[in-house]
């Protein structure tokens, strides 16, 4: 840059290629905002175009524009169906992960627990939640117990993994660095291993915060009459296309805010540049 | 790059003419060590029966070509690897012992910084663990040892915003807190392009001078070998052995342009001998 400016910059300031190389930039970042909004447009006009010319019944499908009319009508009731959904998914993501964070620290300190119940952890984990879910109901009854007991379930294995990589996956001279300075175990795990594990952690939270989302639901399908899932299968039942999708809308939504603000967490806490992480 | 000003703090009372050269304290001393490694296929002969011994001040480089055991004698050295037999004494006690009282300080090949601390919060680390908080009195401040190693102004950088010299000489100025007695370099400069190498030789020379720290020093250059050392221990690989230890007849105070003169050229072509040697 600086060689640019000795040549073209004579005393005018910016020079034309540079100014030119930052129009340019501009429109790319303007083409990749536009194009993703063109892109949803056009499917929902599609969406409206097929609907209205195979004049497709309403309690099969409906038109784009009677989902965002019930979006509106029946804001109180996508509301109020909400909430317990976002508690459910909310408080399971935090109960599981806590969970799997504690269970990972243990694990990268007591190597013969690791080895004895990890595989039993795979194990778990490889059932669908879809079997699962009524286990639990089975097991903690109707309330928001099992919404949230599944939720925490399929929060925990991913991070679990993740963060034992993390903790695990320091930089062998970093750990002589640690040894030559006659750290303690606790000092190694505090001032190396948790930082390393940071962008691990961050990767796995990412993933169950969509997932967290999804095991709620599924818990509000099997035995529930609130929250979205229990909205879905009422309208289902109901042959209310709109509010089914609108109900669907709404629950896609929070899901996206809740990676989005897991996302947010993410840049303002891991400010250093993290190794490449799967 | 003016230092003059932070010089005084780093070796007080010691100014570097008057340094002593050889009080006949040794500061390293390896016996007859020997390190094996057993692994599934075949036991490795790391070092073979390795003697030497380092005087208080002194700087010596390690030489020889990959395999040659060189990394492993100075984990030795550090207490990072116990040797199979043999003895090494490090300021006349166990190499544990001056672990444990901050005597060592070692330079990773790859700078080993913390990506998530900012370069002086990364040479403030040693004041952190291990039991050592507070710096020994008159002892260079991590600001300071920043600016000892030409680093004033980038005390708040993270390590991906500085080049890898940069983050070399940071891992320097953390190897050189609370004023070790001794620092181990394992190939520190060897990932860097050439130009950035010879500067930051220039200036390990330099800080040398200036602290009088004893240096041991791993690379497989033999000019940087020469132009570094005041003595170069060459090794021989498969397995890991001493083939000869070379005083470096040349002034102390060394420019770069040494190395196209005849006495440096004569002490390379004793060196390559002594290399090609094997068998």
């Amino acid at each position: 840059m600086s060689a640019s400016t000795d040549i073209a910059g004579i005393g005018s300031g910016i020079d034309p290629a540079e100014a030119e190389y930052r129009r340019a930039k501009q429109r790319e970042a303007l083409r990749r905002k536009v194009l993703p909004c063109l892109g949803i447009l056009i499917g929902i006009a599609v969406w409206a175009a097929l609907v209205e010319f195979l004049k497709v019944p309403p309690f099969i499908a409906p038109s784009p524009l009677v989902v965002l009319e019930t979006l509106i009508a029946k804001s109180d009731v996508l509301l109020s169906n909400l909430w317990p959904t976002v508690i459910e998914a909310v408080g399971g993501f935090i109960i599981g992960n806590l969970f799997a964070i504690s269970l990972a620290t243990l694990f990268v300190h007591r190597k013969t627990l690791s080895e004895t119940f990890f595989p039993l952890v795979v194990l778990i984990n490889s059932i669908p939640v879809v079997a699962k879910a009524p286990i639990l109901v089975l097991l903690l009854g109707n309330g928001f117990a099992p919404k949230i007991a599944i939720a925490a379930v399929i929060s925990f294995f991913p991070t679990l993994v993740n963060m034992v990589r993390g903790l695990e996956a320091v930089n062998p001279q970093a750990m002589e660095l640690m040894r030559v300075l006659s750290a303690s175990k606790r000092e190694i795990f505090l001032k190396l291993r948790l930082y390393n594990s940071l962008p691990y952690l961050f990767s796995a939270l990412r993933i169950s915060a969509s997932s967290s989302v999804v095991g709620a639901i599924v818990g509000e399908w099997i035995g529930s009459n609130y929250g979205i899932g229990a909205l879905i299968i009422q309208a289902t039942y109901a042959f209310d296309s709109a509010l089914l999708y609108a109900t669907v809308l709404v629950g896609s939504a929070f899901s996206v805010l809740f990676f989005m603000a897991i996302s947010l967490a993410e840049r303002l806490i891991v400010r250093w540049q993290p190794p490449a992480v799967a | 790059m003016a230092m003059a000003e932070p010089l005084a703090r780093v070796s007080p009372g010691a100014p570097p003419d008057k340094r002593p050269r050889a009080d006949g304290e040794v500061a390293v001393a390896c016996r007859n060590v020997s390190v094996r490694f057993i692994t599934d296929r075949r036991t490795v002969t790391a070092l073979d029966d390795v003697s030497f011994s380092v005087e208080n001040g002194g700087f010596m480089t390690l030489l020889g070509p990959s395999g040659c055991g060189k990394s492993t004698l100075l984990r030795v050295v550090a207490d990072l690897l116990a040797p199979t037999s043999g003895t090494v004494s490090v300021l006349g006690r166990t190499p544990r012992e001056a672990r444990l009282d901050r005597a060592l300080g070692f330079v990773f090949q790859d700078a080993a910084l913390l990506p998530w601390r900012t370069a002086l919060e990364n040479v403030s680390l040693p004041l952190e663990v291990g039991g050592h908080r507070g710096l020994p009195a008159g002892a260079p401040t991590p600001g300071e040892l920043l600016r000892l190693v030409g680093l004033e102004g980038w005390e708040a950088s993270f390590p991906h915003e500085l080049s890898g010299g940069m983050r070399q000489r940071v891992s320097i100025a953390r190897a050189l807190l609370g004023g070790p007695r001794i620092l181990l370099m394992d190939e520190p400069f060897g990932a860097l392009d050439e130009i950035t190498r010879d500067r930051l030789n220039e200036e390990l020379r330099r800080i040398w001078l200036q602290t009088g720290t004893t240096i041991l020093f791993v690379t497989h250059s033999v000019y940087e070998a020469i132009y570094l050392g005041e003595t170069v221990l060459v090794l021989a690989a498969n397995p890991g052995r001493v083939r000869a230890a070379v005083e470096i007849d040349l002034p102390r105070e060394r420019a770069l342009a040494i190395r196209e003169t005849e006495p440096f050229n004569r002490i390379t072509a004793k060196l390559r001998e002594h290399l090609a040697g094997e068998a």
